[in-house]
């Protein structure tokens, strides 16, 4: 658990993080959104101490961070930022166990955990272990760049746009990897972007910020649903919302009996793209199929009605 | 092989011929020489003073390196910022001092012989390793070094395990630099008796025999580009090595 409590930073008197609160929950995802400039970067920052607040306190599962020394912190909390900032002169296995070797493991240790990364990450350990990053494509210095940042195994992984720079077909893959990792791990996650799809795809919570203030710290649905301020609204975009409201559940959850016709889709989409999938085929429902099982439908009556602001 | 490589490795060769039978070369050299005149240098073995006149420099560079990368160090920590400007001024001072001037005045202190000239090329070869490690360390690509605090190394660590790995090409060229400089300008501390090439090419002016400053210009010369090539090669493998240099660039 990390409680964020009344933290404020300051540069030469204005305000970059003025007083948020917030507690984010062991195991969960929080994504914090926001322009640039809104703060929310610093605020990641103040987590793994690369940024000292001006006032207000940061306790990790209860023990204030600042009784713990900078760099001990460091090696305890994951970091992924982006652009990855793997060391050039490293190879991928170098880079992979940095933290493990500043935290003294065995060599055996470490090699085995690298290992056990680059197969997490579908990285071949016999082709890539030797490579250099500049010898990469840039997924899969992004993937090498996160298993850095779990090599030894935190609690917590803070990310600062890791998916930033990454065209969106590896996006979305990394985004998927993510999502499965942190459900593997049972990782505390706390992820910036600036993008509201992603927070909205990743996030248990998530937290609004602008101009340095939190607007708004909720699950998803309820930041969609019910924005706090017309800042947050705006981020959303007000014609997007029933999508993305509809993007949130999987079509297993909202299983109807009966039949239809057509191919069917499979139970792990998002509602969201069943109701794609509806209108572009000119459908008013589909059959619905699990591990290649007819097991229901979906309709487009449904779905509209899903899609309506919750009450 | 490429004909760049071919051509230095001739040189050497050439070189090494001309160190340690120079007398293979008696029909050349006699070409610039009166007949009563002697075509080669022989008052003193040519292989030892050219051995002698890599030592001063090897050692005066390796004191200006050692000092020059402290400095550059120190003045990159963040307690160290405010000399900055300092350091700048005192080796800025080395490199605007003509070595001819600190020859004269450090003779009256430490008398004639090696020492004065190893002053000299010292002061001289500060600046150059100085500025280009203020470069290296300065230009650092920002994401690295936010990843290095963020995996929680230590600030010794940071400086050993990445600033320094990663500075290192760009040390290499001031480094580079300095030696040249040295080389020559060594040969001018035959005036105050350190056993250098200059003997042979100041024997050669006094006595106006061509084919003795041809002798020693050639050997000081040929040094100087064999060893400005080598690391040149070094620096770019080295470049490459630290991922600052694509391949393409090479």
């Amino acid at each position: 658990m990390i409680e964020i409590d009344s933290i404020v930073k300051t540069y030469e008197g204005v305000p970059v993080v003025d007083a948020v609160s917030m507690t984010i929950q062991p195991h969960t995802i929080c994504a914090v959104v926001g322009t640039s400039g809104s703060g929310k970067t610093t605020l990641l920052r103040m987590i793994n101490r690369l940024v000292t607040p001006t006032s207000g306190t940061i306790r990790i599962d209860g023990e204030d961070i600042r009784g713990i020394r900078p760099y001990e912190l460091r090696r305890r909390i994951g970091y992924a930022i982006q652009g990855h900032g793997l060391f050039p002169h490293w190879t991928v296995a170098q880079n992979i166990g940095a933290v493990p070797r500043l935290l003294k493991w065995s060599k055996a240790d470490i090699s085995a955990r690298i290992n056990e990364l680059l197969e997490l990450f579908q990285l071949d350990p016999s082709q890539y272990r030797d490579r250099f990053p500049s010898e990469l494509s840039g997924g899969q210095q992004q993937r090498v760049g996160v298993a850095r940042a779990l090599a030894a195994r935190p609690n917590i992984l803070l990310m600062d746009e890791p998916f930033g720079a990454l065209d969106p077909v590896i996006r979305a893959k990394a985004q998927e990897d993510l999502v499965a990792i942190q459900q593997r791990f049972g990782t505390t996650v706390v992820l910036v972007t600036h993008d509201m799809e992603e927070a909205i795809y990743l996030g248990h919570n998530i937290a609004v910020m602008d101009a340095g203030k939190l607007l708004q710290f909720a699950p998803p649905k309820q930041v969609i649903g019910r924005p706090a301020t017309p800042f947050v609204q705006e981020l959303i975009g007000t014609s997007e919302r029933p999508f993305r409201l509809l993007s949130l559940s999987k079509i297993a959850d909202h299983l109807e009996d009966g039949d239809a016709d057509g191919d069917p889709l499979p139970a792990t989409a998002t509602l969201r793209d069943a109701y794609s999938e509806l209108l572009w085929s000119g459908r008013s429902a589909a059959p619905v199929e699990k591990d290649g099982r007819l097991v229901g439908r979906v309709s487009l009556d449904a779905l509209a009605r899903l899609a309506a602001r919750p009450q | 092989m490429k004909p760049g490589l071919l051509l230095r490795v001739f040189a050497l060769a050439l070189l090494i011929v001309l160190l340690v039978a120079p007398q293979a070369f008696r029909d050349f050299f006699a070409l610039f020489v009166r007949p009563t005149q002697p075509p080669i240098y022989t008052q003193g073995n040519l292989l030892d003073i050219t051995l002698s006149h890599l030592m001063i420099v090897a050692i005066a560079i390796g004191l200006s390196t050692m000092v020059a990368v402290s400095l550059a160090i120190l003045v990159t920590r963040p307690f160290g910022a405010e000399f900055l400007p300092l350091s700048r001024a005192i080796a800025n001072v080395g490199q605007t001092f003509p070595p001819v001037a600190v020859l004269a005045l450090a003779v009256p202190m430490l008398g004639f012989g090696t020492a004065p000239t190893l002053v000299a090329l010292f002061l001289y070869g500060l600046l150059p390793i100085f500025e280009n490690t203020l470069t290296g360390l300065t230009t650092l690509p920002e994401d690295v070094m936010e990843a290095s605090r963020g995996v929680g190394m230590t600030g010794w660590q940071r400086l050993t395990q990445v600033e320094l790995p990663l500075a290192l090409p760009i040390i290499l060229a001031g480094i580079r630099l300095s030696t040249v400089i040295a080389l020559a300008t060594a040969t001018i501390g035959s005036t105050v008796a350190a056993r250098t090439l200059g003997e042979v090419i100041i024997a050669g002016l006094t006595t106006g025999n061509t084919a003795f400053v041809l002798q020693g210009g050639l050997i000081v010369g040929v040094l100087a580009v064999l060893i400005y090539d080598s690391l040149s090669a070094l620096e770019k493998w080295l470049a490459r090595r630290t991922g600052r240099l694509t391949r393409a660039d090479a």
